[in-house]
């Protein structure tokens, strides 16, 4: 009785990319390891405005939402378009996988996928201006808030 | 870095391919699941063709792949209910080639029948009987012996002692059999047939049905009753038997084989005694019909079949059952939904969506996670962009009109959906048409869901979005703009108490001052509530908690990470001020008065003071119940607070008993190793002693957490259940002395809520019964409210 017919009923929604990070401390296979195991999902294609509440609000339906880092312009500090979600469990980000990836936060369709997990700077855009690496994020009239930290 | 190309990897979508360099039997395995799984999709060739060959090849493998043949095409058996006939006529080609293998199919389905029974995989076991019942159709098993199982099943119904539930699936599995076999079963056996339904006639007549009211979506008759599902189902088989089991819409491939089929040696079925109750047996609960549509809502085009008629049950099925086979793969199950066998005459896309928010609001819970549908839906408009956008807005009009009689928790639910969906759609939609609800008392439920799903549209997006889609004349159902309200700002009274610490607790804050300097600072504000004589000052003190708080979350507004950074950063502070259960209550306090307006920061800074310890679950439901909170008691994010509470309680209980079970199972394995390795060198036993003696003292531990987990648990529900009771007693005296008819608004509202910490955490109550029963659901209270918890209790009889 334990047949799982594996031909039909698959769940790529969940599968791993094809991405890798190059900053990654690690080869591949670890890498792979981790994004397997995480719990934590990269959300691109996401408006300069779009805020860490509307994130919360958005992706908390498929989990508890442990914890939202915006991702910044390196130079300049503000909201580039992309941020990190971390779950507590693994159950809560896979359904994220597979119902709010592709789907619309501030009228963008945003792009949801596995990362290995946050660690301290991957919150600053890589691209040469110091944005996304793919920067398809269009100004609207808002203006974009500045982050800065909270004194410590 | 390896360059290896992953040639197995699949994009979002679609399947995997396998490519094997050499052919090995587990590639010819790969390739037989695959063609067996396969058979009755698109194809160029017909289904009769495609069954023929395939029957052809399996019939070449069997002295060869027998045995992972028969698991396969159990399996599909199993878990493809919707692909019944197409494998029920497979199986019957099959053994008209092969009589040994029909048996021996069969005996192996039998044993996965009590396997699946054993296991309390009720669904599966389920799909078992209907596939073994349309093997008759197929010839492979005699009627005779079908009707003798299902004699079985319904002397169940004479068992003593048992829960009815448990007699309730065999009737069930039964009666929802018919629409393939009845008409066989009836011709072969008549006479018997008519005494089984009589039987069943009879055990419906008496069952209990208190479970009904709290399952059903509306409660009102009209336009669709709410049917309770075995009632239905009894409606559904007596007007099939009045057609003399005449059924059109099952596609029946076996038909075109019949000559073949016919030569066939049939099987008996060996007697089956359906296996005894026991007490951990978990049999499925009873569920209400979803029903919004009838053959007046499709405009033009196929009629849609009756209430009671088969062909509607069997529609309802395999849609239901498609959706269980692909619920992840959202763009595979809209797809595999519209081409649904027969999707021509009938009104497939208000089927479609009947089915879903079926499921979605079915109660206690949806059979899947929420945020699926919303997205399945929205896949299903893609595919079909001119006709079902239509439907789900006739929908979403017809549900918004019945408000006044849907469930609480369904209209939630609905809000929810809602607000998600039309934040995919830019936000269009005709609020105009729903302008009668302007003219309303703002807590009726009409206005009330207006405004719930505009609060929720803005947390998607912002203020301002939210005024420009409505028309001017929804101002007042407008949420408010979602900025914190700082009571001392420049505008702030001059006298206000406290008003002075503020600045130089603010000021401290901001030249990084630590936690024991920020007490130190505080020292100096006055407690208004306490004696001279308590020289410490530790005990609560309010303007202190207010002071400290409300300059905090003023300088850490920003955002919700800020705020996070703030309540971590002084989490000494906090801890402090509210040490005790007054303190716990006031920090709730002042976080609502702060962000009031703003009801997603309370949610979440609630969620943050849970998780760090500052506050208790107990003290949220304290607060919610609280004289304070009773004007924003019937409004959504209060009960999305208290529910997501108690699930952090529940989360929290069940992983420390996860944590005791592993290490009991660690020590089973030490103690095991032990008894392997004794007579080992004298180091290794003390090593393994001590290992042991570590183990149990940490087992002791946490069996003492658990304990102790467990009695907050049942605290939180008692604290929640005893302070519904207060607000309900209160309000139903207070009407029978005025005279006044208790069904207003807000008791509707409240006594549904009750009804659903009940149905949301049923699982985790059941274990508190006893006490709920002794100490608070007793035979003195109301009976509107006794009622409530008789309804639960009903659930699982």
């Amino acid at each position: 009785m334990s047949i799982k017919l594996n031909a039909l009923f698959s769940d790529s929604y969940v599968d791993i990319s094809q991405y890798r990070d190059q900053h990654f401390k690690g080869n591949r296979y670890e890498q792979e390891k981790l994004l397997k195991q995480s719990c934590t999902l990269y959300v691109g294609n996401l408006s300069f405005y779009t805020t860490e509440e509307q994130v919360h609000e958005l992706f908390s339906k498929s989990g508890d939402v442990k914890r939202i880092i915006i991702g910044l312009d390196k130079v300049k500090k503000t909201a580039c378009g992309f941020c990190f979600v971390e779950y507590y469990t693994r159950a809560d980000a896979e359904n994220a996988m597979r119902f709010i990836n592709g789907t619309r936060l501030d009228d963008r369709i945003i792009r949801t996928d596995w990362d290995a997990g946050f660690k301290e700077g991957r919150q600053f855009g890589r691209g040469k201006s110091g944005g996304q690496q793919h920067n398809t994020s269009v100004k609207t009239s808002r203006s974009p808030r500045a982050f800065s930290c909270f004194p410590s | 870095m390896s360059r290896r190309r992953h040639s197995d990897e699949s994009d979002a979508g679609s399947q995997p391919h396998k490519r094997r360099r050499t052919s090995e039997p587990i590639e010819i395995e790969d390739r037989l699941e695959s063609l067996i799984c396969r058979v009755g999709e698109k194809s160029t060739s017909s289904l009769e063709s495609n069954l023929e060959g395939l029957a052809g090849v399996l019939e070449a493998d069997l002295p060869n792949y027998k045995s992972k043949i028969l698991r396969i095409l159990c399996a599909v058996a199993r878990i493809l209910p919707e692909k019944l006939t197409v494998y029920t006529t497979l199986v019957g080609l099959l053994n008209a080639r092969n009589y040994n293998f029909g048996g021996e199919f069969v005996e192996a389905m039998i044993r996965q029948l009590k396997e699946t029974l054993k296991s309390n995989l009720y669904s599966e076991a389920l799909y078992l009987v209907r596939f073994l019942s349309d093997l008759v159709n197929c010839h492979v098993i005699a009627a005779p012996s079908m009707v003798a199982m299902f004699e079985n099943f319904v002397s169940v119904t004479q068992e003593e002692d048992i829960p009815q539930v448990r007699s309730d699936w065999y009737v069930y599995a039964v009666l929802s059999s018919l629409p393939w076999v009845g008409k066989e079963l009836y011709e072969k056996k008549d006479v018997e047939m008519d005494r089984l339904l009589n039987q069943i006639e009879g055990y419906l007549k008496r069952r209990q049905k208190t479970h009904v009211p709290m399952l059903q979506v509306w409660t009102a008759e009209k336009p669709h009753p709410q049917e309770e599902y075995l009632d239905c189902l009894w409606a559904q088989v007596q007007k099939l038997k009045k057609d003399r089991w005449q059924e059109r819409h099952i596609l029946r491939p076996y038909i075109a084989f019949d000559s073949v089929l016919c030569e066939a040696l049939q099987h008996n079925l060996p007697p089956f005694t359906p296996p005894a109750h026991s007490d951990d047996a978990v049999y499925p609960m009873p569920h209400v019909v979803f029903r919004m549509f009838d053959y007046t809502d499709a405009p033009e085009g196929p009629v849609m079949p009756g209430s009671h008629s088969v062909e509607r049950f069997v529609i309802e099925e395999n849609l239901h059952c498609i959706i269980k086979s692909h619920w992840r793969e959202r763009k595979t199950c809209a797809a595999q939904l519209l081409s649904y066998p027969g999707k021509n005459k009938i009104p497939l896309n208000y089927h479609i969506v009947e089915v879903i928010f079926g499921e979605l609001f079915q109660l206690p819970g949806p059979p899947h996670i929420d945020v699926m549908y919303t997205a399945l839906l929205i896949e299903l408009c893609k595919l079909q962009p001119g006709s079902l956008p239509q439907v789900l807005a006739q929908a979403t009009e017809m549900m918004y009109m019945r408000l006044d009689t849907m469930n609480t928790t369904c209209i939630d639910r609905l809000i929810n959906w809602f607000s998600h969906h039309l934040s995919n759609f830019q936000f269009r939609w005709s609020w105009d048409d729903w302008a009668d609800c302007l003219t309303q008392d703002i807590e009726k439920p009409k206005p009330k869901f207006v405004k719930e799903v505009l609060e929720k549209c803005m947390r998607l997006s912002y203020h301002q979005r939210i005024v420009d889609i409505v028309p001017p004349s929804f101002t007042a159902l407008i949420p408010a703009n979602p900025v914190c309200s700082y009571k001392y700002g420049d505008e702030a009274d001059s006298s206000l108490p406290g008003l002075a610490m503020t600045t130089t607790v603010g000021n401290a804050i901001k030249n990084r001052a630590s936690n024991e300097e920020i007490l130190i600072v505080l020292k100096d504000v006055p407690n208004p509530n306490q004696d001279d004589d308590d020289d410490e000052g530790d005990g609560f003190n309010p303007l202190k908690i207010e002071v400290f708080l409300q300059t905090l979350l003023h300088l850490a507004a920003k955002s919700s990470s800020h705020s996070f950074s703030a309540l971590a950063k002084f989490h000494e502070v906090l801890k402090t001020l509210t040490d005790s259960d007054e303190g716990k209550l006031h920090i709730l306090r002042v976080l609502y008065e702060f962000w009031r307006n703003h009801p997603q920061m309370i949610s979440v800074l609630v969620d943050k003071l849970i998780r760090t310890q500052i506050v208790d679950c107990a003290a949220v439901a304290n607060w919610i119940f609280s004289p304070e909170m009773a004007h924003d008691f019937t409004r959504f994010y209060v009960w999305e607070i208290l529910h997501s509470t108690i699930r952090k309680m529940n989360k929290h209980v069940q992983k420390i008993q996860k944590e005791l079970d592993e290490a009991k199972v660690k020590l089973e394995k030490q103690q095991n190793k032990k008894q392997r390795d004794s007579g080992d060198e004298e180091d290794m036993e003390k090593n393994s002693e001590d290992e042991e003696g570590q183990l149990e003292e940490q087992i002791e531990r946490l069996q003492e957490k658990v304990e102790s987990a467990q009695s907050e648990q049942k605290n939180l529900f008692l604290v929640i259940f005893q302070r519904f009771i207060m607000l309900l007693t209160e309000h139903l005296v207070r009407c029978e002395t005025s005279g006044i008819d208790i069904n207003t608004t807000w008791y509707k509202n409240c006594i549904e809520r009750l009804q659903q910490i009940f149905l949301m955490h049923h699982v985790i109550i059941q274990q508190y019964m006893g006490t709920l029963e002794n100490l608070l659901f007793t035979a003195e209270l109301d009976h509107h409210i006794l009622t409530v918890y008789q309804q639960f209790c009903a659930l699982h009889l």
